[in-house]
This record gives structure tokens, sequence and C-alpha cells, in this order.
């Protein structure tokens, strides 16, 4: 059981450091430039894998050209929008504010919000509670016992 | 009044689970929407398959045209090869391929194997034209009108019910306009 855990999680790890490819750049920042794309950006054929983690030939072939981009020197807003033409907002885990994508954005905030206001009406309810004199009374003899 | 706040929350707990479960429904999150309806058909220097002659994309100009991403390897590809003869033959249309990231060698076997329904088709051995076109995977089949334009994509085979259902409507309004 321990031991096909720790294969399986092996295997996580060995398919995570697998899908280094050998380019070369001129400099770190470059390199370190790309790494950041890669890893940015979800692989349109496995859903839910970015880039740099994916061994999908699509995915390969995106790396190959987010090399490119960065090699021919366009900045990294250049290399998103030009991935995001082909492939759409899909490869962005980051999706842009539209008419489409407003209840991701604004939906948690707001059923924070009503959250809130029930918490507050709960409260407000609860501290309204206020006892006769002679209730009072009843309290502190049930109290005393 | 107070009956009405006390159902609030189960309320609330089936509007939010009739949302989820229309989401399952959705759409297929494997079929991603196409960033390039409406584009022009990207750029290619790619040779031909059997010719090996060297094409680019002013050769798709002129005609309205299928145009379909395929590999040996896929074996949807297999499956949806006998519609696209099929189609071929019932319609006349212009149906380009393109071999995706595909063994030339094994792609020329395949056409004469079962039949060739592509006017030409372009080697796309790299994948490059693949990420131009936003493909990923096969097959993928796009309608470019006589300018140029893609109009559709279609991810997944094609078979008689998406042809009839989607493709056709789309077809017939570009040859009335």
């Amino acid at each position: 059981m321990v031991s096909s855990l720790l294969s399986g999680l092996l295997g996580v790890w060995v398919a995570g450091v697998s899908t280094i490819d050998a380019f070369e750049f001129e400099d770190e920042a470059e390199r370190l430039r790309y790494s950041a794309l890669i890893a940015e950006f979800r692989c349109p054929k496995c859903l839910n894998t970015n880039l740099s983690g994916s061994d999908a030939p699509v995915a390969r072939d995106l790396r190959r050209t987010v090399y490119r981009l960065v090699d021919e020197g366009m900045t990294d807003d250049q290399v998103r929008r030009y991935l995001q033409a082909r492939y759409g907002d899909f490869v962005l885990y980051d999706p842009p504010v539209r008419a489409n994508t407003w209840i991701l954005w604004f939906g948690p905030p707001l059923l924070l919000l009503v959250g809130i206001l029930v918490l507050r009406r709960i409260g407000s309810r609860m501290t309204r509670v206020s006892l006769s004199d002679e209730e009072r009374a009843q309290l502190e003899a049930i109290r005393k016992q | 009044m107070k009956r009405a706040v006390f159902f609030a929350p189960l309320i609330g707990f089936v509007a939010l689970v009739a949302i989820l479960y229309a989401g399952f429904h959705l759409n297929d999150p494997s079929r991603l929407p196409s960033a390039l309806v409406g584009q022009r058909f990207p750029g290619f220097q790619l040779p031909e398959l059997t010719s090996g002659k060297v094409l680019g994309h002013q050769t798709l100009l002129g005609e309205i045209r299928l145009v379909n991403v395929w590999a040996t390897w896929c074996p949807t590809c297999l499956h949806e090869h006998t519609t696209l003869m099929n189609i071929r033959r019932a319609t006349g249309l212009s149906i380009v391929g393109i071999n995706y990231r595909d063994d030339g060698e094994k792609a020329r076997r395949w056409l004469s194997l079962y039949g060739d329904p592509y006017d030409f088709t372009i080697v796309d051995a790299s994948g490059d034209l693949g990420v131009d076109l936003g493909v990923y995977g096969a097959p993928e089949t796009f309608i470019v009108d006589a300018d140029g334009i893609i109009r559709f994509r279609h991810v997944g085979d094609v078979n008689d019910r998406n042809w009839n259902r989607e493709f056709l409507p789309i077809l017939d309004s570009l040859t009335d306009g």
C-alpha cells in the first residue's frame, strides 16, 4: 500500500521533470521568462495541467512556440496575446473579465456579502432579547440552585 | 414571512445545485471555443504530401473548402475517413488535408489504402501550422470560405449527425450569400 503510494508519487515527480526540453537561451533572464511563461499557460489537451507539466505533443509544440517567441524578443504580454489569439481564453488560467465570466469573478464576493448580511441579521436579533424584572429574578433563582 | 426565511437556505441550496448540475451539461469541457472563427487562415509555406511541392496559404483561396486535420496515429481519423470520402463523393466539395505531426510514408500508404478524399494534403510535420490554427488534437475540421476566412471549426470526427446539424447550415449560408 505504502510502496504503491510512493511509486505513484514518484511517477508524478518523474512526469513533472520529464518535460525539460533542450533549449538554449541567450541569458538567464530569458530562461527565467520562458519557465515562468510555460508554467502560466494551460495545456489545451489535458485540461488541468500547465504547459510545463504536460507531455502531450501539443504542449511540446506550444513550449517550442513560446521559446521561439521569447527568443524573437516578444514581451510576456505579446506572448500571452499570441497564444490567446490561437487557443482562446482557455490557455490563460487567469480569465479576463467579460459578460460570460462575470459570475466567476463577482459570484464569490457576492456570496460573501450575502453571508455577512445574514450573520448581521441573526446577530442583531440575538442582542434584542431582553428580560423583564420578573424573568431576571427567575433566572437568578435557577442559577442559585 | 418567517416561513420564507426558514426555507431560504434550502431554496438557495437547491438553486446552487441546479446551476452546478446545468454546468455539467453546458458543454463538453474538452471542446474549446475557437478563437479563430472569423479570422484569416494563417499563412504557411509547407510541402504537399504526394508531390512534395511547397504550397502557401493562397492555394486555399477561390473556393469554399473543408480543411481537415488528420494523422495516421489518430484512430478517430480512420473512423472519420469514410465520412469524408462520402462527403467528397456526394457533394463534390473541396476538402484539403493537413497531415499533422505524422510520418509522410505512413500517410501516403494510408491514402492509397483507404482512398484519398483530399484535393491536396499539406504536411505539417512539426505541428507549427497546428499551433497557428489552435489545433490541440486530431481530427479537427475547418470551413474556410473563398476569401480564406475561417467560418467554422469542429473538434472531433465529422459524422452524419454533426455534418447535417452543424456543417450544412454554414455551408448553405456561405453559398447563398
